[in-house]
């Protein structure tokens, strides 16, 4: 069953992205560039290179283990690849500070909610809001008409956002009163606060039933349809096939697959790693 | 026990709820009137109606005066702690340097000699506690929140080592004549002199509400937010953009020039600054007010700090055991510290926040939507 | 700077500082333990080797010995010293597993943010100097000479005292048995465990809050043994020299890389040789500020030590 689908997926030692032949329209925003990342002994990423091209929703997925959020954070500036780089519109992201990296474009939401509890959802967005605002400690000390008018942007920002992924109801509730798919949608509203080029979502869907599910990939779209491009990690096969447009997949901190959704669902090699492989081999 | 704490928290409850419901108007008059209070209040005239609360050791003006400078350390503190999340046990040290800073500078005992004007000598002050404040965060900030804590407790004794072991600090012997305010009556009478302590009062007080309507616009800007994101949780704010350091920075910095305003008024009012009067443990006194009146909480803050002020003064001169109840002080607040970590960490007046602000103003979507 | 002071008695300055240093370096082995299980600094862990000082003190003054007594005959100060050295320690590690059951277990348990720990602790840590204060007046106590101060033999020119040689051998040889006892026992191994990964140890059935425990224990016992041998060097105890003390072994624990046993004896040592040389170039005044400015060069160039952090993860 698995010969016929071997073409598709492009192989380790495949050049640059030039020898696709739909890369030449495309321009690529995140470069993932022969990463590799040691922790001691251990090899989380093994030269793993692929490439995310503006417009696109890309989903990153592979069995538990497989090096996805050790990915996701080596693209977010977390960890520091042993060897390879990252570049995000054309820059290198290594050395990079986390607070400049999200005001170049990237914005993520964490697998394990890590919203500010204590803070209303409102306040939640606005933080993210101010990522690109310029208010100093003067200005605010002083409500000079930067603050005043940054202050009214990031509201009508957040309160519009808030509307988008569909919680305005919940605006004055703390964080931690929100109930659980309400938080996930709130942290992915206050990542698209800080105006994304990229939106990575780190395994959205977690916990989530089918309806809930449905809703996510709708507004998934959505985002997408705004000009944002998503980086979606998810475990679970049959979300990432129904929103993707393309897919990578990682199993051992290794790139086994990448392609379309239909032809990766065919690759042996990943049905192998999804099914063939006994889970306790992956823990 | 868990009844009185019910009908406290119920209580509590109840006055939050009418306080936040309650129009607009009836909340600043409120406001308005705790203020005229407070003014009022060491005038004997007024306080002589008000039975056991004012002190009878000592002058109650001078109290007044002592527990409004505690206020005023307690605002500031809480911005540090209370706010951005950062344990500062060295906030006393801040409120050193600038007195020193004003006694340095003004006093004829200084080798300076430049005898300036306390007005001239204040913005000094805090400029200077403001820098120090930034050369103790640059190298704690980026580390754990508990090597900051222990940075800072070690300046305070270094401070303490400095003022008694410099010759140009001049140790016990201090500096005398520091000059007070500048202002007099009409009748050409200085404001500020030595007998009526009421005018230091009022200038601290009035000073107090300033600060407080600056930190109150801080908290309502990025600024408060970034520094309660950063207590909340530092990674997911820097990867919301929050430049987290910079933030930290500025917090511990303008906790640091509270602390040197509070201390240039102190030396103002004393017109001595020496080794003596300066009890570094008072820290540990100021730290238990933040967290007694609610930390992250500006009201909190200045709850704590008057009661805690307020009552050491109340209770001077009363014996215990043969020993004053005084000396008890750091003994007691010590172990307030971990009461209220244990049973009560919220404090006294829990933080509610600011959603109530935002309810008046926009009713109408959250009926809407 | 007054080199002439330094270079005139270079090797007393050494010895002087190596003593000190010993006392340093046992304390800080509380604040590193601690630190490696719990990554908390146990501000009150000063307040543990005071109560052993003093607990050896009245201890001796419970069996006859006052301020003015002076121990003779072998046997009966090896006896003295076993026996303060013993309630010093009882006292110290009381002291800590109180501190640990009180203040600290209750907020573990609900899982409180790291600020509660050190709020707490710092109140702990004031409120039982100052019960200490106002016991004793805030006056000094005076200790019995439980060891004449002779002269046992010199290096170099330096003369090295009894007293000298006792607070260095004791302190080695309370280093060399807890590095064997955490490398060697099933106790050690399970502090290992714990100080590398709390939740996976539990899962290994080792019993987290008994691994805690005995790490207060024994940072208390190493506190008690060197509050005593503080007695012995100074001859008089203030109940505020644990604050200055503390805060020095703590700066000992971060030098040799807090979380890390051995860490705690090279820094230890080496800060009160620093310390020793600086109040002969400088004035003993300003010898306190020493410790506090290598703290804060160190954390500003090195925060892990000289030796690195090796009991816990790397850091976060």
């Amino acid at each position: 069953m698995g010969e016929t689908v071997q073409k598709p997926t492009v192989p380790e030692q495949a050049g640059p992205p030039a020898a696709e032949s739909t890369a030449v329209t495309r321009e690529p925003l995140l470069e993932v560039d022969h990463v590799t990342l040691r922790f001691g002994g251990v090899v989380a990423l093994n030269d793993v290179n692929f490439t995310l091209y503006k417009g696109e929703i890309l989903g990153l997925i592979g069995p538990n283990g497989a090096g996805k959020t050790t990915c996701f954070n080596a693209m977010t500036g977390i960890y520091q690849p042993s060897e390879g780089e990252i570049r995000f519109r054309g820059e290198r992201i290594t050395g990079k500070k986390k607070h400049q990296i999200t005001k170049m474009g990237m914005a993520r939401t964490f697998q394990n909610i890590r919203l500010f509890p204590e803070m209303t959802a409102l306040e939640n967005i606005q933080v993210g809001a101010d990522a690109h605002h310029k208010t100093s400690v003067i200005s605010a000390l002083f409500r000079l008409p930067r603050h005043r008018r940054e202050e009214r942007d990031g509201l009508e920002k957040a309160e519009r956002l808030l509307d988008f992924v569909g919680i305005s109801g919940r605006m004055h509730d703390a964080a931690r009163n929100l109930s659980y798919g309400e938080q996930r949608r709130l942290e992915i509203a206050r990542a698209l606060a800080t105006d994304p080029v990229l939106l990575c979502l780190d395994e959205p869907a977690a916990g989530f039933n089918p309806a809930e599910k449905e809703e996510l990939l709708q507004l998934i779209r959505r985002i997408r349809d705004q000009g944002v491009t998503v980086l979606l990690i998810e475990h679970d096969m049959r979300l990432v096939m129904g929103v993707t447009d393309r897919i990578v997949v990682l199993e051992f901190g290794k790139k086994i697959a990448e392609g379309l959704p239909a032809e990766v669902r065919e690759d042996h090699r990943v049905i192998a790693a999804y099914l063939g492989v006994p889970d306790d081999d992956v823990a | 026990m868990t009844s009185v704490r019910e009908w406290f928290d119920s209580g509590r409850h109840a006055v939050s709820e009418r306080w936040h419901n309650g129009p607009r108007w009836m909340r600043w008059a409120l406001i308005a009137a705790v203020i005229v209070f407070f003014y009022a209040l060491p005038n004997r005239e007024f306080y002589q109606w008000l039975g056991p609360i004012p002190t009878t050791g000592s002058n109650f003006g001078h109290v007044l005066f002592t527990v409004s400078i505690y206020v005023l350390l307690a605002v500031g503190l809480n911005i540090v702690v209370g706010f951005a999340g950062l344990l500062d046990l060295g906030y006393f040290g801040f409120f050193a340097v600038g007195a020193y800073t004003v006694a340095v500078f003004t006093s004829p005992s200084s080798d300076l000699k430049t005898l300036w004007p306390w007005m001239l000598a204040l913005p000094l002050a805090i400029a200077l506690t403001m820098l120090s404040g930034v050369m103790l965060g640059t190298p704690t900030l980026r580390l754990r929140g508990d090597y900051l804590a222990i940075v800072t407790l070690g300046f305070a004794e270094m401070i303490r080592v400095a003022a008694t072991s410099s010759e140009f600090l001049k140790g016990q012997r201090g500096f005398n004549q520091i000059p007070h305010p500048p202002g007099s009556y009409p009748d050409g009478k200085p404001i500020f002199g030595v007998l009526d302590p009421r005018p230091y009062y009022w200038l601290v007080l009035t000073l107090i509400i300033l600060v407080v309507i600056g930190v109150q616009n801080l908290n309502r800007s990025r600024v408060g937010r970034a520094w309660i994101a950063i207590r909340e949780d530092e990674d997911a704010a820097q990867l919301m953009g929050v430049p987290t350091f910079k933030f930290k920075l500025w917090a511990f910095a303008s906790g640091a020039a509270i602390g040197g305003l509070a201390g240039a008024l102190f030396a103002g009012k004393q017109n001595f600054v020496s080794s003596q009067n300066l009890e570094l443990l008072n820290s540990i006194i100021i730290l238990a007010a933040v967290i007694l009146g609610g930390s992250g909480n500006i009201v909190g803050a200045i709850v704590g700090g008057g009661l805690v002020a307020y009552l050491i003064e109340r209770f001077r001169g009363i014996e215990f055991f043969g020993i004053e109840l005084y000396e008890y002080r750091f003994m007691l607040f010590g172990l307030v510290l971990v009461v209220m970590m244990i049973f009560r960490p919220q404090g006294l007046v829990a933080n509610r926040r600011r959603a109530a602000e935002f309810k008046d103003r926009r009713k109408e979507v959250i009926v809407g939507g | 700077m007054d080199f002439n002071a330094l270079f005139s008695d270079f090797g007393g300055y050494t010895i002087t500082g190596l003593t000190v240093g010993a006392i340093y370096a046992l304390v800080a082995l509380g604040y590193t333990l601690v630190y490696g299980v719990l990554r908390l600094i146990n501000f009150a862990h000063s307040e543990v080797f005071i109560a052993g000082a003093f607990a050896a003190i009245w201890g001796w003054s419970a069996l006859g010995l006052n301020r003015d007594s002076v121990v003779s005959g072998i046997g009966s100060i090896m006896l003295y010293l076993l026996v303060g050295a013993l309630i010093a320690a009882v006292a110290s590690a009381g002291t800590a597993t109180v501190i640990e059951r009180v203040a600290y277990r209750p907020l573990r348990k609900r899982n409180a943010p790291p600020l509660a720990f050190l709020i707490t602790a710092i109140g702990a840590s004031i409120a039982i100097a100052e019960a200490f204060g106002i016991y004793t007046r805030r006056l000094p106590v005076g200790a019995p000479t439980v060891v004449k101060n002779d002269v046992l033999f010199s290096i170099g020119g330096a003369s090295v005292t009894v007293v000298q040689v006792l607070i260095l051998g004791s302190a080695l040889a309370m280093m060399v048995a807890l590095d064997l006892f955490i490398n060697r026992s099933r106790i050690g191994r399970g502090i290992r465990a714990v100080a590398q990964d709390q939740n996976t140890a539990a899962l290994m059935g080792i019993n987290k809050d008994r691994i805690i425990l005995v790490v207060f224990v024994i940072g208390g016992v190493m506190a008690g043994v060197a509050g005593m041998l503080y007695d012995i060097r100074i001859g008089t105890l203030t109940y505020s020299v644990g604050f200055l003390l503390g805060l020095k072994a703590f700066t000992a624990a971060v030098l040799g890389g807090i979380g890390n046993l051995r860490g705690a004896l090279v820094g230890g040592l080496l800060l009160g040789l620093v310390e020793n040389y600086a109040s002969a170039l400088w004035g003993a005044n300003w010898k306190d500020l020493v410790a506090f400015v290598v703290l804060v060069v160190l954390l500003m160039f090195r925060p892990t030590g000289l030796l690195g952090e090796s009991l816990g993860r790397a850091r976060a």
